[in-house]
């Protein structure tokens, strides 16, 4: 968007926002402030424009631009480029969302109140939090800020675009070796590490077919893990190696100067690309505003997705705790549809809806070969439960036997179509 | 046309939290079957395709496991009949 337009819209909402709207409330409409514009954020916006029209809606997002997580594996491995990836917000505003592009710096939650860095502040009757996650920086000892540049980690697309990491992958030499350090749960898309081995083994084997990747992990089990080992022994069997915890795969420490990470047990693992994937916690202005307890997560109601700790506030998307949910843009996106109907619901008087929350992640192992893993949950004042009986991880190759081809390249194509449906979702475009 | 009429009929008749149940649980669909249900890449299309009891016997159908599917089955076993029901009123009744 150009600037001059941006600059209007933000006076525009200021303007607006400026009025007194008392009233708002007992009719049923109010002022719901989102903050974060990713994939909570964002499709809380549109849905709350497209079904509450009594509703304000505002949404504060630091960036005019935003790339996502998701397909940023298929950057590394050369099948998009980060364009196709990365979108703006001027559909949403067309669509009545007042968008301003301000970081927020702090949560008045007695005044009900956000404030923005540029001092302003946008009163709200209801907010809904989605600000996504940050890395605990020193929690594996030596890697901070910038240890990142030489071992970055790619899991933040607006703190380091994942074109860091994808040109020291190009520049990695001949036979090198591809170091990939994984966390312990919980952290941000349990499946994505492992669709990042893929894609990494896929450009290998494509450009590099001499070089290695070793995959050091603080757990024992992940994600889909029988179909990733499935195909990583199928497709890429002398590029990948994975050690789990008890394999002493967890990664202490790392030495950026000698391109070295080190074990628990001090097994020193040297790589030409060293990928740290180092644990997470919910963003710093929840968990400033606080949201997050001692876990550094913030805990929820499951019926309604409002802040246990703090009210009027709904924290939705990664930040939030929501296990067995796992964090994943998905998710995030359902989270975000049911917070705003129940944050109306509240405004007008009326009880919440029943939670049903959805997630349906799609991982790409190699060319026209993807996986799912599929659930449904129900969220009551209690807790959040998967549905008995339903989800799960798609079959095995073995159990497909001849269908599994066939199986595998539709969920390779859906996964496209997901991709576009979501992003098409959450910023307006369709 | 006629049918069309009483379909809207009945949706002005439903109870407005039965229309938001199947527009929350629609929310699922949209992730991979387009905002307006209109599918893409091989997604088939689900808004205003089929007659409600038709839409609502392939759901089934996914939850009975007596069609084959790559992520319906593992979905449609979340739903009770209501939420089919309500799916079924949402997206049947657009056409
Ligand atoms: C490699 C990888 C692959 C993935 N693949 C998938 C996938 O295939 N499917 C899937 O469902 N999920 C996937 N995910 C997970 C998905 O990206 C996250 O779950 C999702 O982004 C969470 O949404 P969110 O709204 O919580 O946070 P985000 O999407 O990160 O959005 C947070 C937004 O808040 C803004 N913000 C934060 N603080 C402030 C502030 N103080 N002021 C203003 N703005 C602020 C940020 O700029 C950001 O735009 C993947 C993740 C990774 C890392």
């Amino acid at each position: 968007m150009p600037i001059q337009r941006r600059a209007l819209l933000v006076a525009a909402a200021a303007g607006v926002l400026a009025a007194p709207r008392l009233a708002r409330a007992q009719q049923g409409g109010g002022r719901l402030v989102i903050l974060g514009g990713g994939f909570g954020g964002a499709s809380a916006a549109r849905f709350a424009r497209d079904h509450h029209p009594d509703l304000e809606v505002t949404l504060v997002e630091r960036s005019p631009r935003f790339t996502t997580c998701p397909y940023g594996n298929l950057v590394l491995a050369g099948r998009r480029d980060i364009e196709s990836i990365t979108f703006g917000y001027d559909r949403l505003a067309a669509r009545g969302v007042r968008v301003v592009h301000q970081g927020a710096t702090a949560v008045d939650a007695g005044r009900k109140r956000l404030r923005l860095a540029d001092g302003a502040e946008i009163p709200y009757d209801k907010l809904i939090m989605s600000p996504g996650i940050d890395l605990r920086w020193g929690a594996v000892e030596g890697y901070d800020e910038a240890a990142a540049t030489r071992m970055p980690h790619g899991w933040i697309p607006s703190q380091q675009p994942i074109t860091v990491l994808q040109k020291q992958l190009e520049a990695m030499p001949e036979g090198g070796v591809f170091v990939m350090t994984i966390p312990d749960n919980p952290f941000r898309c349990p499946p994505g590490p492992y669709e990042r081995i893929s894609m990494v083994a896929e450009y290998l084997q494509r450009a590099k077919p001499r070089a290695k990747l070793i995959a050091l992990d603080a757990k024992n089990g992940f994600s889909k893990q029988p179909l990733f080992q499935d195909a990583w022994a199928e497709l890429y069997p002398d590029i990948v190696e994975w050690r789990g915890a008890s394999e002493d795969g967890r990664v202490v420490r790392v030495n950026p100067a000698a391109m070295e990470v080190e074990t628990e047990f001090g097994d020193k693992v040297k790589g030409d690309v060293v990928n740290v994937i180092p644990p997470q916690m919910a963003a710093r202005i929840a968990r400033e505003a606080g949201l997050a307890n001692e876990t550094g997560w913030c805990p929820v109601k499951p019926a309604t997705m409002e802040s246990a700790l703090v009210p009027d506030i709904h924290v939705i998307g990664d930040a939030c705790i929501a296990a067995p949910m796992p964090k994943s843009g998905f998710a995030a996106n359902s989270h975000a549809k049911h917070a705003v109907a129940c944050a109306a619901a509240a405004l007008a008087g009326r009880a919440a809806p029943p939670a049903t929350y959805f997630n349906t992640c799609y991982s790409h192992v190699g060319p026209d070969y993807g996986i799912s893993i599929v659930g449904v949950y129900r969220g009551t004042p209690q807790r959040l439960e998967e549905v008995p009986g339903s989800g799960g991880i798609s079959p095995r190759t073995a159990v497909l036997g001849e269908r599994a081809a066939e199986h595998r390249r539709l969920e390779a194509l859906y996964a496209d179509g997901w991709y576009e449906s979501i992003t098409q979702d959450m910023f307006g475009i369709a | 046309m006629r049918k069309a009429t009483i379909l809207a009929l009945t949706m002005l008749a439903m109870p407005a939290a039965a229309q938001e149940r199947g527009l929350l649980l629609a929310g699922a669909c949209q992730g991979c079957h387009g905002v307006s249900g209109g599918g893409s890449h091989g997604i088939p299309a689900i808004a205003a395709t089929h007659r409600r009891a038709e839409f609502a016997a392939i759901l089934r159908d996914f939850r009975e496991n007596r069609r084959e599917a790559t992520v319906m089955g593992r979905i449609a076993r979340g739903y009770s009949d209501e939420d089919i029901a309500a799916l079924a009123a949402h997206y049947a009744a657009r056409d």
